[in-house]
């Protein structure tokens, strides 16, 4: 079926899982075809693998948040799926697009966020737009960011993980979501949530150095890790067995979870990132991962048993699919 | 030993006696006579079953059959459409519990009828009602009220409230149904595989043991009532399975840390304040069930959104796709691999069927966490 | 079938009867409608069901599950002790006497 059956566009289809997935192919691939574009991957590798470039919008609420705020995030979020295709943050555009009415003092304060972040990564702004429309016309402020980064590492693709590669994650999951979701309006939570919203540049500036094959690499944003490694095994076309009990997850962000009726394995992430390498390098990798984060773990590995799908493995022997996450996160109820 | 709250859930998902129990089960069940069909009522039961992958530890001659304690997946298509109608109206904002938003009526979703301009809103408890109306005095909040005997006692304190702080733009739709009727009613038919029961656990820690009473008496069936963690259902097993063994048919609780067998007595004067049991509710996939579900008593019904609104609410009762088998799902005679549909054109996100789009749903719960032998 | 979560309650508030419960390190407010006056206090266990606490966890039948629990590891490890025993005794590289 090439065609979407829904006649309007709902907000599952924004989740970063199977709608969107579908929205953004069937609707936006489907016309702008080109063999760049659809690699999928974070950054698209351009001028002969010299550059990598991507682009994102930011539309997160609240705007401030425990570990951030949308000017951080944007700037993050753009350098860090440059950073995921082994390129250097060097170029930014912005443009915003600000509510009548919005304080100039929180705005401000967001641009003194993304000035910081910007320093982190070592990149700066080179032109940019404003619009401001009237009240109603947009949740207080959008940010889009769009990013030049310069190719350090080629060959960083979601396409060329292999069998009896390792899947090593950078630190524990689903902090971002969990965050969010407990500060939103309507759920009234109160905890010592934090967002693990943070440029990744500098430990991948460290990884890279270190001359290790590097097979893929991917944040885990919108979706999660769930996401992630659903889309690694269609692209390299090989089964992903993840050890559940390996998986690195707060005990904040469990209590939410069950809350909630959430998986962790489904949350946002916007300073989380997967590896998958050969065996060898594993132990390797590793290391450096947890000299910046303690959580660092390997989680699981590559295997030929279940084309293209991803099984979580519990620690009592029985096993199950891990799919793609689809529809928007709601709590469970009776 | 001090009790920590961890221990209250990771002691019920310690992995190596969930091997033990599994190794423990295996070899009970090598004294039975017959295979035996063990329906677990509740929806969140199927999703623990699904989602520890319980079923791969059991032997073969232990089978679980879902049954129909999922409240999204056994309400009626027309009544959805109610929702649907309700939500369009100007001036109404329509609230209800989160899975509700997805399930497809014959005009659509809640989430369809959100693309298109309704205001609807998903709670996390009815509680939160009060604040909408008091930030919006001009509209009607319509409670979209769902949900077994755990659920119904929570509307009721809203009701409460309602009345006490004369809040005078809260209305209810009420969609309340209990599960004893519907373990009858699969009962009665008498191609039922049934053997034994797991009784639902939140639903008895409000309602008490005492409602599966006349199962073991009556209908000759061995309940156990288990708790949530896939130790309780494991042990809940054991137990179904050593009372086969030792011939024995009662009823008894697993989950004593929560559940009593008069249950919690303030809730269930406060439903008995405001609800009367209706005679009849169609159950999607069941139909007609009889003192299955509950309306709020005739002094409150200028409350009732569904006598407010009458004039514009369908009537019309709207049957499943003819490839759907929702219904022999829920009744547990099918398995939903056994749907022509399952996983291709119903998926979680083109649902043909309810228990597709409920994550407490048998499909949903298959489909979500893969069933992988 | 009803999501509902074991957590404790840090405080108490007579006035709204409503109770603070923490979940692992998350904290809400829960309301106390459903239970009878008095019947809970702080430290109780309790399950939280969409806001409101539905019942008070009994602790000491939570110790009797978690012992047996226990107990069955205990068994399987002297079980399994046993059997590593009678295959090292049955081995026929063992030299005896």
């Amino acid at each position: 079926m090439n065609e979407i059956i829904n006649k309007n566009v709902t907000l599952s289809m924004g989740n970063g899982g199977s709608e969107n997935n579908e929205l953004i192919s069937k609707i936006f691939y489907k016309a702008f075809k080109n063999e760049i574009l659809e690699k999928s991957e974070d950054a698209a590798i351009i001028e002969n693998g010299k550059l990598a470039f991507c682009t994102d919008s930011f539309t997160i609420s609240p705007l401030i948040f425990n570990g951030g705020d949308i000017g951080k995030i944007s700037i993050c979020g753009t350098c860090n799926d440059l950073a995921m295709m082994g390129a250097k943050p060097k170029y930014l555009s912005i443009a915003v697009i600000i509510e009548e009415g919005f304080s100039i003092n929180l705005l401000t304060q967001i641009v003194d966020s993304i000035k910081k972040e910007l320093l982190i990564n070592d990149a700066i702004i080179v032109t940019g737009d404003t619009k401001v429309v009237p009240k109603g016309s947009v949740d207080q402020i959008f940010i889009n960011t769009t990013g030049i980064g310069e190719v350090i590492k080629s060959g960083i693709s979601a396409n060329n993980i292999e069998s009896d590669d390792v899947i090593i994650v950078s630190r524990d999951i689903g902090t971002h979501g969990a965050t969010i979701f407990a500060q939103r309006e309507g759920i009234e939570l109160v905890s010592d949530l934090k967002s693990d919203c943070a440029s990744l540049y500098p430990i991948i500036k460290e990884l890279l150095s270190q001359d290790i094959k590097i097979n893929a690499m991917r944040d885990a944003t919108r979706g999660g890790i769930a996401a992630v490694l659903n889309e690694w095994a269609k692209a390299s076309d090989v089964c992903i067995e993840i050890d559940e009990d390996q998986i690195p997850v707060s005990e904040e962000v469990k209590g939410l979870c069950e809350i909630l009726g959430f998986e962790a394995t489904s949350l946002a992430n916007e300073g989380t990132f997967l590896i998958a390498t050969n065996k060898e390098n594993g132990s390797r990798i590793l290391e450096l991962l947890k000299t910046f984060n303690s959580n660092a773990s390997i989680i699981g590995k590559t295997t030929n048993s279940y084309s293209k799908k991803v099984i979580l493995k519990s620690a009592w022997g029985t096993q199950t699919f891990l799919e793609m996450p689809t529809g928007e996160l709601l709590p469970r109820i009776c | 030993m001090d009790l920590s709250l961890k221990d209250l859930y990771d002691g019920f998902r310690q992995a190596d006696v969930i091997k033990e129990y599994a190794n423990l089960i295996t070899n009970k069940s090598k004294l039975l006579s017959h295979p035996i069909n063990i329906m677990e009522v509740c929806g969140g039961h199927t999703h623990t079953i699904m989602k520890y992958g319980l079923k791969q530890l059991l032997p073969s001659n232990i089978h679980f059959i879902h049954g129909p304690g999922c409240p999204v997946c056994v309400m009626p298509k027309e009544r959805i459409d109610h929702a649907f109608v309700l939500a369009m109206q100007k001036d109404v904002i329509l609230v209800t519990l989160g899975d509700m938003i997805k399930v497809p009526g014959s005009l659509g979703s809640l989430q369809d009828a959100r693309s298109n301009g309704a205001d609807v809103r998903f709670v996390y408890s009815p509680l939160d009602c009060i604040k909408i109306a008091n930030e919006n005095p001009t509209k009607k909040i319509i409670f979209f009220a769902i949900g077994f005997e755990t659920t119904t006692p929570m509307t009721s304190a809203l009701i409460d409230q309602v009345i006490k702080k004369d809040i005078n733009n809260i209305l209810f739709h009420i969609n309340h149904i209990t599960v004893p009727e519907p373990m009858k009613a699969l009962l009665d038919d008498p191609t039922n595989k049934i053997d034994a029961f797991i009784g639902p656990s939140h639903v008895s820690v409000i309602s008490g043991s005492k409602i599966y009473a006349e199962f073991p008496n009556k209908y000759h069936k061995p309940v156990v009532v288990s708790g949530f963690e896939p130790l309780d259902v494991m042990q809940s097993v054991l137990m179904i399975i050593n009372q086969f063994i030792e011939n024995r048919c009662e009823l008894e609780v697993e989950y004593s840390r929560s559940v009593s067998y008069h249950g919690n007595i303030t809730a269930q004067n406060l439903n008995n304040k405001y609800f009367e049991t209706k005679d009849k509710f169609r159950w999607r996939g069941l139909g007609d069930i009889p003192k299955s579900a509950l309306k709020l008593k005739d002094t409150f019904s200028h409350l009732d959104a569904e006598i407010l609104f009458n004039e514009i609410l369908p009537t019309q009762m709207i049957d499943d796709h003819k490839l759907c088998i929702c219904g022999e799902i829920l009744k547990g005679k099918k398995d939903p691999k056994d749907c022509k549909v399952f996983g291709t054109s119903c998926k979680p996100n083109t649902p043909m069927g309810s228990c597709m789009v409920s994550s407490e749903g048998a499909c949903a719960a298959y489909y979500k966490y893969g069933n992988l032998k | 079938m009803c999501l509902s979560i074991p957590s404790r309650v840090t405080k108490i508030d007579y006035k709204n009867n409503t109770a603070t419960i923490d979940t692992m390190g998350i904290s809400r407010e829960a309301s106390l409608d459903l239970m009878e006056e008095n019947s809970i206090q702080i430290g109780d266990f309790v399950l939280i069901h969409i806001g409101f606490i539905m019942n008070k966890i009994d602790e000491e039948d939570a110790i009797i599950s978690l012992n047996t629990y226990r107990e069955i590891l205990d068994a399987m490890d002297a079980e399994e002790r046993q059997k590593a025993i009678l295959e090292s005794d049955n081995c026929p590289n063992t030299t005896k006497g």
